[in-house]
């Protein structure tokens, strides 16, 4: 497959290489498509989960990518969801499965949210948008790409909450003791949900100063 | 007077289109138009103007809070002399008070102010005046040992996330002195609940809680006689236990037609209500509490009149206010008597239906004009 596809195009040609690159800044699927926001509020709190979430969801959005992409051509239009969603279910089961084999902490504190990746508003809609109509390779790239744009935002807020909220970061203390006996508080309010809304909300704020394109028209 | 005037008119020119500070031209707005009514003039169209403009009735709000200012200097004062069993004379617990007030104001004002004129200048608009009473409201809403770092951070959060992100003054959705208070109360919470908080620099054997937090622990032979809750000689907030001086200055609102008779009203009654209803129902020591307890107790008065009366996030339309208000007030005492982590209800319910608001009104205008489109069928038909 990729033989034959070297002739017509190089593997990360610059047309690949966008369906890598723009997901992490101008087609970012939380900060522009805001998509995935449920989990991203939900397992922000700590670096760690973080990190484990955004691998799971990577790989479960490259397979589910890549299989729906190779059997794109044979799917009856009028029950590609639910094809769809056979594939995705699968991928998080396996997931989960390999989560709670080896990183069983980890997996307990994402606990429902491994199985919500099935919900994940952004596999549904890279399956449906892009690999329904494309390759497997670039499917492939592109389930890579949206996965880590979802990842850097999710591994911003979470270090952000861990660090003001936790005073840590991976669960080492960084603040140093002298600064806690000095009177200062870990912030209370970065560990609950609503701040990795404004911290999202933030980093929209920061990418849209930056990039003025991506402010719409009123 | 005069001399002010000739003073900023000498300096104008450099502040100008062109001048040398031109950058700073919003800061000089901003002192022009506090010591003076701008007299700019609408050229196009027919623009009625009300000869009072946001300075001068923020200023009317700002006098509204002296007495409950005062009486809070006075109350932080008294309430430490009293917990080591001291009595001494009117201007020492004053002086003690006002000490402990001083920082809180100047840190109040000076990351509110900082951050307003920041954004101002960012945004080339004008400073306006939006701070300057959540300046005042912030520091009479926290306990008097509120460590200023914690305030400076809440007072940033609710200036930056609570107004200017959605357009500054007159845009907020949320009462931004609530959202500092909220803040603080969520992030901080050691420092601003509690029983040990609400008195500065307390003596150990003192108990120190507030007749909320008695109520919700149950204590209800501690809690102080209905006179003293009204007068405000109990700990709490630096501003807001006087039920009497915060009354003063909502009466001084409405007779100035700044504040709002519909909301202040509807919120006492929501309470009012509420506290009926819990009697009627009795199922524990604190349901039975009689209801004007309710409207006496914690901030209850000072979110009536000075919080849930604030124009911008309250409803916009006279039958909105009366739902709004009494909304507020019903879920004040709902949360103080139900939830066992909150003694201390107003806030919440205030932020909460700060976010209704707009909601009550689009329904109060859609039914509005469903009657009138009735009325005309019934006209043409």
């Amino acid at each position: 497959m990729s033989e034959e596809k070297k002739e017509r195009e190089p593997l990360f040609s610059p047309k690949n290489l966008k369906l890598i690159k723009d997901p992490l800044s101008i087609n970012n699927p939380i900060t522009v498509q805001v998509l995935g926001i449920c989990s991203a509020l939900a397992v922000t709190a700590k670096l760690k989960p973080a990190i484990v979430m955004t691998i799971s969801v990577m790989v479960v959005l490259a397979v589910s990518n890549v299989v729906i992409s190779l059997l794109r051509n044979g799917i009856p239009p009028r029950i590609r969801i639910i094809v769809q969603l056979v594939v995705i279910a699968t991928m998080v089961i396996l997931v989960d499965q390999v989560l709670k084999a080896f990183v069983y902490d980890v997996s307990k504190q994402l606990s429902v949210f491994v199985g919500l990746i099935i919900t994940n508003c952004i596999i549904m809609g890279r399956l449906e948008a892009f690999a329904m109509g494309n390759k497997p390779w670039p499917a492939f790239l592109d389930g890579i790409g949206n996965a880590l744009g979802y990842g850097i935002i999710l591994i911003i807020v979470a270090f952000f909450r861990e660090f003001l909220g936790s005073g840590t970061i991976f669960d080492i203390h960084v603040i140093p003791q002298g600064f806690y006996d000095f009177g200062y508080k870990n912030n209370g309010l970065m560990i609950l949900p609503p701040m990795a809304l404004i911290t999202v909300g933030v980093i929209i704020w920061v990418q849209r100063y930056r990039n003025r394109d991506l402010i719409e028209d009123h | 007077m005069k001399a002010i005037r000739n003073l900023l008119d000498k300096q104008k020119p450099h502040f100008e289109k062109g001048g040398k500070l031109e950058k700073f031209h919003s800061m000089f707005d901003a002192m022009e138009t506090l010591f003076f009514v701008p007299n700019r003039v609408t050229t196009k169209g027919a623009h009625i103007r009300d000869a009072i403009d946001m300075k001068r009735t923020m200023i009317v709000v700002f006098i509204a809070l002296l007495p409950a200012l005062f009486f809070g200097m006075w109350n932080i004062g008294y309430q430490h002399f009293l917990s080591y069993g001291e009595h001494p004379d009117f201007w020492t617990m004053f002086w003690y008070g006002f000490l402990k007030m001083l920082p809180i104001i100047i840190v109040t004002y000076g990351v509110g102010l900082g951050l307003e004129i920041i954004f101002a200048q960012i945004r080339s608009h004008d400073v306006n005046e939006g701070f300057f009473v959540s300046g005042l409201l912030i520091p009479m809403i926290v306990p008097p040992d509120i460590p200023l770092w914690q305030l400076a951070i809440a007072v940033a959060f609710a200036v930056v996330f609570g107004k200017e992100v959605f357009g500054g003054t007159g845009m907020n959705i949320m009462n931004p002195a609530l959202l500092a208070r909220a803040f603080l109360f969520f992030a901080y919470p050691g420092n601003i609940s509690g029983d040990k908080v609400w008195i500065s620099d307390k003596a150990d054997a003192f108990s120190g809680a507030t007749p909320l937090g008695d109520a919700l622990t149950g204590h209800f032979d501690n809690l102080p006689s209905v006179y003293d809750m009204f007068m405000g000689f109990i700990p709490g907030s630096n501003g807001e236990t006087s039920t009497l001086m915060i009354l003063l200055g909502g009466l001084f609102l409405l007779m100035t037609g700044i504040g709002n008779w519909r909301v202040m009203f509807s919120f006492f009654a929501g309470g009012y209500i509420m506290g009926l209803l819990f009697n009627l129902w009795g199922y524990n020591e604190y349901m039975q509490l009689p209801a004007y307890y309710h409207l006496v107790m914690g901030g209850f008065a000072f979110g009536a009149v000075f919080m849930a009366t604030d124009p911008v996030t309250a409803a916009q339309t006279n039958k909105g206010m009366y739902i709004y208000g009494f909304l507020a007030g019903l879920m004040a005492i709902l949360i103080r008597v139900f939830n066992p982590a909150y003694p201390e209800g107003v806030m919440l319910a205030i932020l909460l239906m700060n976010v209704f608001a707009p909601l009550i009104d689009h329904y109060v205008i859609a039914g509005n004009i469903k009657r009138r489109q009735k009325r005309l069928k019934l006209a043409t038909n």
